[in-house]
């Protein structure tokens, strides 16, 4: 495929090396990890080893980290599962978090649960205000993610936690979208659980965690076998865990880099997009360096974004699990954005093989495609 | 980059570093077509199936779509009938909690066996606390279900009845169309655990009165991590999700799909539909050299019954054997003793418990399981292990040595300590 790739957030490009570190999972006999004999065991070591791996990058111990499948899973896990260990009282959430967070929480209202989402300003910066004068009513859980995976905005998490902790809830933070951007520290954010995923950071898809702190009760999503410390049952999925492991380790390692040269590319790109009269969201605070969300009034997301796939260039108008649907962006509402300026959303996300030569081309692409557009509606109108 | 893709399927050479496994029904080894198919797929074609903006996610969704043709292929359902999971225990916790949740205006009692796999008694057990009520039948002896006792478990409120094809630790096939049809005379939603069905028996969805049924790659030679759950559509069967977001597999199981497991299922599912037939000849003529083989070793009992049984699988208790040192003894062979998923606890299995089967026969019971690369040499060193091996191990058993010397032990008195 000869189009450049600008679509990091959605998911990335395994790494070579950690594909590396999987093939031998899948390619040879790989035993069932709770298998006894030699074959369960040498995959039971190379589990564990990744638990290590994530660990570390994630600043928490191997014992904090239970597997899950996808972020999805891991989210759906913390907001149910702490919940679910509590008698009923409410669950707080951002307005701009993911569905796999908000909708669990919807779905806890069925069972008589109160659920409520947390405005945020016109930056999409969590109200602090708002978070105080809820967590008035008890609280079970709060639930804010690290960083935006739209606007790329990143909230003050350790902050957050504090208050959430003086109100007795327990805070879950989504870093889905963090990890492997800036730095994330599980015990410096001092949450309660934390979410973590594979496939964004160069690892495999099918493999993410939820890190949680030991002292909190949760039920599991998942009941049979017991794997995970009872926690998630099903077979491990070897293969996957070994290359999220040794993501983890590299996306450590280049998280300097990362955060430099993305950033240095978004600057580029976003000082080119001033000629082009529009509107960059969350400009004027904190996000993770490779993230650029814009709209142009009156040119549809959509429409512009597959005008720029056929010329070559994958970027998203919005998250990638509602690309399908034509509702404009909860994150832009949420923000005070009006609908018709939202549904000309474009996200850019930038990854570390993303070069200057491409952000160039893409920014001419872009003013090549917004004028014939322009035209095309000033023809139709 | 080019990745080697040749198969290192470790042949074992019967030592106890390099033991012969014989344990394909706690998962199989990928079919090297099956890993070289999805290889691409972690490499190239990375991208996110939801993503319909751009070729990236264009080609991982027609991959994803090839692949439940195959899986649906396999079991005679419609490809809309494939819903992606994580395995086979999200399958079953997806099918039991969704259809239990979704009906449970209808009724709240439930059915299900006691030699199922943890993934359906422990979520039938969760649902117990949320308030339903459970059944848990015993088999017979052989490990069949009597249908009498299943027609007579089911009250006015049963909404929902979960058998398993084919048993994971001593492979008996349960009468499907039959329990089936009893569902269906009562209006009781019937979810099946096939996990351990697909490649080794036949299934025709098409025909089986069957609402839900689980699916998992890692026990036909492909990846593990993925799995699927049918969900018939006509009649309809609804469920409710367990797990919230994207609104990914029309909104019955959120998540982003792992596209090159889902591509390696399909592919590890068409190799069954093609191969399954000259396959289980195969592995049934090993089985059955196996059986014969240890069959000349005196006290031993087949677990379960051996006509209803899918060729892959052999279940014997070697009477007056310790079953620790057992395993111990037989480390030239990957065997299981029980399932895979409780094998890390000593306690004896609860399906050979369930059969009546005493404390001390299911203590020194092996689950033998063939598979694809089994071969006459692997057979033949097992069966020499094994005589050797019990041979030793009752020389230092003094059960043994009474029971030689005539002495009837259930009517021994033992001293307590």
């Amino acid at each position: 495929m000869s189009s450049i790739y600008l679509d990091h957030n959605a998911t990335t490009a395994l790494d070579p090396r950690v594909l590396e570190t999987m093939l031998p999972w899948i390619q040879r006999q790989s035993g069932n990890p709770t298998s006894r004999h030699v074959f369960g065991r040498s995959s039971r070591d190379a589990i564990e080893h990744a638990r290590t791996q994530v660990a570390e990058a994630c600043g928490a111990y191997a014992s904090q980290v239970i597997f899950t499948a996808s972020g999805t899973e891991a989210n759906n896990f913390a907001v149910k599962g702490i919940a679910g260990s509590q008698s009923g009282s409410q669950i707080l959430h951002s307005a701009i978090e993911h569905p796999c967070v908000s909708r669990p929480a919807k779905a806890m209202q069925q069972t008589g649960w109160l659920s409520d989402a947390i405005g945020v300003n016109e930056h999409g910066v969590l109200s602090v205000a708002q978070l105080q004068q809820q967590l008035q009513k008890q609280t079970s859980i709060v639930s804010v993610m690290l960083a935006n995976n739209e606007t790329g905005v990143i909230q003050n998490i350790a902050e957050i936690a504090e208050i959430t902790r003086k109100a007795g809830a327990f805070m879950h933070t989504d870093a889905v979208q963090g990890l492997g951007k800036v730095p994330v520290s599980f015990t410096d954010l001092n949450v309660h659980a934390m979410t973590v995923s594979s496939h964004k950071i160069h690892g495999p898809q099918g493999a993410a965690a939820l890190i949680l702190d030991k002292r909190v009760d949760i039920q599991p999503l998942l009941h049979g076998g017991g794997q995970e410390r009872g926690l998630r049952s099903g077979t491990e999925n070897v293969a996957a865990i070994v290359g999220f492991g040794a993501a983890c380790e590299l996306a450590v390692a280049n998280l300097a880099h990362f955060a430099s040269h993305t950033q240095m590319l978004r600057n580029t790109f976003e000082l080119g997009l001033k000629s082009l009269n529009v509107t960059i969201f969350s400009q004027q605070v904190t996000r993770i360096p490779n993230t650029s969300f814009f709209a142009l009034d009156g040119i549809e997301g959509e429409t512009l974004v597959t005008a720029l796939d056929r010329k070559g260039f994958a970027v998203a108008s919005g998250s990638a699990c509602s690309s399908d649907s034509t509702e404009p962006s909860h994150v832009l509402l949420a923000m005070g954005i009006k609908p018709d300026l939202a549904r000309g959303a474009v996200r850019v996300s930038f990854g570390a093989h993303n070069t200057l030569l491409q952000v160039t081309d893409f920014l001419t692409a872009l003013k090549n495609e917004i004028l014939r557009l322009k035209q095309l509606t000033g023809v139709a109108a | 980059m080019s990745a080697s893709i040749e198969m290192q399927v470790l042949k074992g050479s019967g030592d106890d570093l390099h033991p012969i496994y014989l344990d394909y029904s706690a998962t199989t080894p990928v079919d090297p077509r099956v890993a070289a198919k999805m290889i691409p797929y972690i490499t190239e074609h990375f991208g996110n199936p939801a993503s319909r903006s751009h070729p990236y996610g264009w080609t991982a969704e027609k991959a994803v779509e090839n692949a439940r043709e195959e899986v649906a292929k396999l079991v005679g359902a419609d490809p809309r009938e494939i819903v992606w999971t994580s395995g086979a225990t999200e399958s079953n916790n997806l099918a039991i909690k969704g259809a239990a949740n979704f009906y449970s205006a209808k009724g709240k009692h439930i059915i299900t066996v006691t030699t199922e796999h943890k993934a359906v008694i422990d979520t039938v057990r969760e649902l117990e606390r949320q308030g339903f009520e459970a059944t848990y039948l015993d088999p017979e002896p052989s490990g069949l279900l009597d249908l009498e006792k299943f027609k007579a478990a089911i009250r006015p409120d049963t909404v929902l009845a979960s058998v398993m094809f084919v048993n994971n630790e001593i492979g008996v096939i349960q009468d499907i169309t039959a329990i089936g049809n009893i569902c269906r005379e009562n209006g009781v939603i019937f979810h099946v655990d096939a996990a351990q069905a697909t490649g080794k028996v036949h299934i025709d969805l098409e025909k089986l009165p069957v609402d839900l049924m689980s699916f998992s790659a890692h026990k036909t030679y492909g990846p593990k991590g993925v799995g699927a759950l049918y969900v018939r559509r006509k009649p309809r069967i609804r469920i409710e999700a367990q797990m919230h977001g994207g609104g990914h597999e029309r909104g019955m199981r959120s998540g982003t799909l792992a596209t090159h497991q889902i591509v390696g299922m399909g592919e590890a599912f068409r190799i069954a539909r093609e191969e399954m037939d000259e396959e289980n000849v195969r592995i049934r003529r090993l089985r059955d050299k196996l059986l014969h083989g240890l069959q000349d070793i005196e006290e031993v009992y087949v677990n379960g019954d051996l006509e209803q049984r899918v060729p892959h699988n052999l279940n014997i208790s070697f009477n007056y054997v310790e079953g620790e040192s057992l395993i111990m003894a037989v480390k030239g062979i990957a065997v299981s003793s029980g399932s895979a998923c409780t094998s890390a606890s000593l306690e004896p299995s609860y399906v050979l418990r369930a059969l009546g089967r005493s404390d001390e026969l299911a203590h020194s019971s092996i689950r033998f399981s063939i598979g694809r690369f089994t071969t006459d040499a692997d057979v033949d060193y097992t069966i020499s292990l094994m005589k050797g091996k019990i041979d030793k191990l009752r020389e230092l058993s003094p059960l043994w040595e009474m029971f030689k010397d005539g002495v009837d032990l259930s009517k021994v008195e033992w001293a307590a300590h």
